[in-house]
């Protein structure tokens, strides 16, 4: 093995400027796949993290088909104190879990005395609302969220803008509750809050507490549990320990609850599928230059040794060796390709880390991408790499190890 | 040591059948010295070729030491020219990757597995009869034509074949290299007992070979040993 790898090396340098260029070709694929799959896997990261860390958390639990009906904000699918004590029982012994906050969400009037319109509103326990999405302060301008109090409100950027509110303002909200009674109460601005993707949305954010005055509820009442996990990467196995949830039944034997994953909630992770999906397609790119290329340079290279091939036949070299002298030949230029690639793609990443690509998000500016060369992502595409260069060396070296060696002692 | 019965050898030209070797039966023993002549096109190379294993007969048998050559499979055939045949070429054929030591080591390595202390010994001892050992670590490009025919016939030598065939060695040779090569590939044979067969069209080979047969039209038509 040892002189056929020999023999294949030298070969290679024999047309030193057709290896170069077959060699840099797989290079430059190898290093576009791994330079955009570090760029887009920290792309992805960063924003599943705004998303999950700021806004939605990694897991949902509502009353089953409150989500179907999510943009009424249907009060008659809050969870009860029974159903929510259940749930705490479940969440308490899923040791996945970090931590978890109630939401009670309703529908209602915003009026600055002036104007009116409508606003979404999500009552939140301050404290446990911070803690369990890291982000969420992050999205709020004017007053840190973790002590919001009674009678204050976060209102949405957009509305802010649109009715001229400022911080310390007093705006009134008015309500309906499930008996169909009207109550208005008197809040101060906090704060102005953007939604995750920017400035746009109306949801606006005021005490757990206040929720129960506007409605004039007195017993325990909750739209959605929002949990948070130590690691987004044991969603599935947190969700299985979970899932015995969504097999309980009400008194007319319907599921009681449902549960959502932050992927079956955001619009986002359609967006990361088709980055998973453009990573696939620059795969598929990446198989299509080694195997045309490699492909290429083998057929050249049995056509222009032809006589070459006959005098090693003839000298009694079996087809099988002579099969392994051109499968060499070109597993060694998918090596050569794969390893000056991925080196090449470490200096790239790490020069992009030194330099610092930064991008605007929303109210976050100068946010740097942190692009990370996976081990295992290299892994995978050398030996696609490698795996596809023996493919593409396979009919060339099988070409060869069938020359007759007559016919092939003939050519000139 | 060589015989064959009734070897006739036919290509399809198309829908024509090109009968190139018609009937032919030979004889040739241990440490022969065998000039096959003929006018081109006569089947000079063809004979060669089928003696040499690089190609079956389309009727008959060859045989080579009792070992019926036609009844080998192309692996099998291979291992046999590996062990028992050399090849010199016209145009040389060395391998321009490797130096003059490495192409005469290749049949040892790539062939019959030598363990290195034996092959350095026999590649040195060769380089040393075809007076090339200052030479072995040159390309085939640095060698004037009749340094690579030296170099080619070392190499046929190597794996101690019992029969050399050589197909025109001196055709592209210069009148006194040609000389010095006939004179190193007969004093090869008669040191080694080496069998030589030559497809030449070459009046100093056939000057010093033991013997001349004489081909026209696939057909053997003279067959004439020479006193020494």
């Amino acid at each position: 093995m040892k002189n056929i790898i020999k023999m294949s090396l030298r070969n290679l340098l024999r047309s030193g400027r057709r290896t170069a260029l077959t060699a840099s070709l797989i290079t430059i694929g190898v290093v576009f796949v791994l330079v955009y799959a570090a760029l887009s896997g920290s792309f992805k990261a960063y924003m599943v993290g705004q998303i999950t860390d700021s806004m939605l958390g990694h897991v949902q639990i509502h009353k089953k088909g409150y989500v179907a009906s999510i943009d009424s904000l249907p009060l008659d699918k809050n969870l009860n104190q029974k159903q929510i004590e259940k749930i705490t029982e479940f969440l308490d012994d899923n040791p996945y879990i970090e931590s978890y906050t109630f939401r009670l969400k309703l529908g209602a009037m915003f009026s600055n005395y002036i104007a009116s319109t409508s606003v979404r509103l999500n009552g939140i326990n301050p404290k446990k609302e911070t803690q369990t999405l890291p982000l969420f302060a992050s999205r709020i301008d004017g007053s840190d969220p973790s002590s919001l109090k009674e009678g204050s409100i976060i209102v949405p950027e957009l509305l802010a803008k649109g009715m001229n509110i400022k911080k310390d303002d007093t705006i009134v909200l008015v309500a309906t509750n499930q008996k169909g009674s009207v109550n208005g109460l008197n809040f101060k601005v906090a704060g102005t809050s953007e939604t995750v993707s920017g400035p746009g949305g109306r949801d606006g954010y005021i005490h757990i507490n206040d929720v129960k005055k506007l409605l004039r509820i007195k017993q325990v009442e909750v739209s959605e549990v929002v949990v948070r996990l130590k690691d987004v990467d044991q969603l599935y196995k947190a969700m299985q320990l979970l899932k015995p949830l969504t097999l309980l039944k009400n008194e007319k034997d319907k599921p009681l609850f449902e549960i959502h994953t932050w992927e079956k909630l955001s619009p986002f992770y359609n967006i990361v599928k088709m980055l998973d999906i453009m990573d696939i397609s620059i795969k598929i790119i990446l198989i299509s230059i080694v195997l045309i290329s490699i492909l290429n340079v083998m057929v050249m290279s049995v056509y222009e040794r032809i006589k070459e091939i006959g005098t090693i036949a003839a000298m009694g070299t079996t087809p099988s060796t002579i099969s392994k002298l051109f499968l060499t030949e070109g597993l060694m230029l998918g090596i050569f390709g794969t390893i000056l690639g991925a080196m090449l793609s470490y200096v790239i990443v790490f020069v992009i880390n030194t330099i610092g690509i930064t991008f605007s998000f929303g109210r976050q500016d100068n946010l740097t991408l942190n692009p990370v060369l996976n081990f295992n992502e290299v892994l995978v595409v050398s030996i696609i790499v490698i795996i596809i260069s023996l493919i593409a060396s396979i009919s060339p070296a099988r070409k060869a190890s069938k020359l007759n060696p007559v016919d092939a002692l003939r050519q000139n | 040591m060589i015989s064959n019965e009734h070897v006739s050898k036919v290509y399809k030209m198309g829908e024509v059948d090109l009968r190139v070797i018609k009937d032919l039966n030979l004889q040739v023993s241990h440490g022969e010295f065998v000039a096959i002549v003929g006018p081109s096109g006569s089947g000079k190379s063809t004979v060669l070729n089928l003696l040499g294993c690089l190609d079956k007969p389309t009727e008959g048998k060859i045989l080579i030491d009792e070992t019926d050559v036609t009844q080998l499979d192309t692996t099998a055939l291979a291992n046999f020219r590996g062990e028992n045949i050399g090849f010199i070429f016209q145009s040389f054929n060395l391998i321009p990757v490797l130096s003059v030591y490495e192409n005469i080591e290749y049949p040892l390595i790539m062939i019959q597995n030598l363990p290195e202390q034996e092959r350095h010994k026999r590649i040195m001892e060769l380089l040393k009869d075809v007076d090339m050992l200052d030479q072995k670590d040159k390309f085939p490009d640095q060698l004037s034509g009749g340094q690579r025919q030296r170099v080619a016939i070392a190499r046929a030598l190597v794996t101690k074949p019992k029969i050399v065939f050589a197909d025109e060695p001196t055709a592209n040779l210069d009148t006194k290299t040609s000389n010095q090569i006939i004179t190193l590939m007969r004093n090869i044979q008669q040191e080694f007992n080496t069998t030589f067969i030559f497809a030449t069209h070459d009046e100093k080979i056939v000057r010093v070979v033991d013997r001349i047969i004489t081909l026209v039209d696939g057909v053997v038509t003279d067959d004439k040993r020479i006193a020494s």
